[in-house]
């Protein structure tokens, strides 16, 4: 099962400059997990005290998942995961 | 409509049906033509409520200067209302903003100090807060953190929407200081427990979000997570589609991040038909578009118009 992770400039350092990679797994957690197991350093970029980090946005075909189920939201193939950094507007 | 002055005319905007882009006759998309402000878009609801409660509060007293970091359209209203009650502004604007923006904001008299374009938003937050630390005498407004600029849409901008749709199920707003929807959303739920509120966030260029640590990212002070029912984040490609398709089906010229907004919002009609469900659906249109004609968003195709307006900050 293979879901696409797009990785923002500043993590590119653990994914050898790829701006997308591939993962696995039935949640984002699971995800996070395959992607450190392939690109060892970056969970802990995302990731703190078992809840996404306060300034990284992660999302599932472009909804937050904050408001779907956090780190447990479901994946499934064919699925694309954004992950972004906080920004201001206005 | 009669008014006293300029500053009096903010806010009652019209609200418009979008008969063709609305999906059925049960599920109804509405626009709110914030662009029918003073300058032109929503800010003028916030920046006049911000100025207004630090003259309460004894803090701006006539001569005073006010310090800003703004991508613009909350930089133009405050500019107005400074000229008109005799404040002096400064501004703290992320190079890669339109030139449209600049010129207004010189005509109506501000100063401008440019901040680095890759960061976006959050350089002008930073470079901003170092300015006011350097010069106390400086009243920094500071709308990402400021509870009169949600204040501003609690006791506005919600009101009104409740008084036009009373039968309104959704509201979706673009999300940059996160005041439009923190201060109607907070509106609309007491009045409504069961509306959705919902975010369309831009998806800049990769520029925009800088080569900086993910720890150093922004979160508007006022921001609360638990006002939302979702977030979208919305890329500038959708963005363009859908403000020209609003403009070619509707005929409502907006500026691009109204076409952010426009996205979540035929999306949520596209899932309230599948679950058969009545839905009125209220967007917001912050903007016109004349303010990004230079951007080059309105002319030749899309692929074109997306590479025109990569690294640049359009909402």
């Amino acid at each position: 099962m293979a879901i696409e992770v797009r990785i923002p400039t500043i993590l590119r350092t653990y994914t050898d400059g790829a701006k997308a990679v591939d993962a696995s797994g039935a949640t984002i957690e699971e995800l996070i997990g395959d992607l450190e197991a392939r690109h060892p350093g970056i969970k802990a970029r995302l990731v703190e005290n078992d809840k996404l980090r306060r300034f990284v946005n992660v999302y599932l075909n472009d909804e937050d998942v904050r408001f779907l189920g956090g780190l447990g939201t479901p994946v499934s193939d064919g699925d694309t995961v954004t992950v972004l950094p906080a920004v201001a507007g206005g | 409509m009669r008014f006293d002055s300029l500053i009096e005319s903010v806010g009652r905007t019209p609200l418009v049906g979008l008969p063709r882009l609305s999906p059925s006759p049960d599920v109804r998309i509405w626009a709110k033509l914030e662009d029918r402000n003073p300058t032109g878009s929503i800010k003028d609801r916030p920046a006049l409520w911000m100025i207004e409660q630090a003259e309460k509060d004894g803090v701006l007293t006539p001569g005073c200067t006010i310090l800003e970091p703004t991508s613009g359209n909350t930089g133009i209203s405050l500019a107005m209302s400074a000229r008109l009650k005799g404040y002096k502004l400064i501004c703290v604007m992320p190079e890669n903003t339109s030139e449209e923006r600049r010129q207004l904001l010189r005509m109506y008299g501000a100063e401008i100090i440019s901040s680095p374009a890759a960061g976006g938003s959050n350089e002008a937050v930073r470079v901003a807060k170092g300015l006011a630390a350097e010069h106390p005498d400086w009243i920094m407004l500071y709308q990402y953190g400021n509870p009169a600029n949600w204040r501003s849409h609690y006791e506005s901008t919600g009101p009104e929407i409740l008084d036009d749709l009373p039968t309104v199920t959704h509201f979706v707003a673009g999300l940059g200081t996160t005041g439009t929807l923190m201060g109607v959303g907070r509106y609309l739920r007491e009045h409504k427990p069961d509306v959705k509120i919902v975010a369309a966030e831009p998806r800049y260029g990769e520029l925009v979000y800088g080569l900086r640590n993910v720890d150093e990212g922004f979160i508007p002070e006022i921001y609360d997570e638990s006002v939302l029912t979702t977030r979208y984040s919305v890329t500038s490609a959708d963005a363009l589609k859908r403000t020209r398709e609003l403009l070619a089906t509707e005929g409502i010229f907006a500026g691009i991040s109204t076409g952010c907004a426009l996205h979540a919002a035929i999306g949520m009609g596209r899932k309230a038909v599948q679950e058969g469900e009545r839905a009125d659906i209220v967007f917001v249109v912050a903007d016109g578009g004349w303010k990004y004609l230079s951007t080059g968003a309105y002319e030749g195709t899309l692929d074109e118009a997306e590479d025109r307006l990569e690294g640049q900050l359009w909402a």
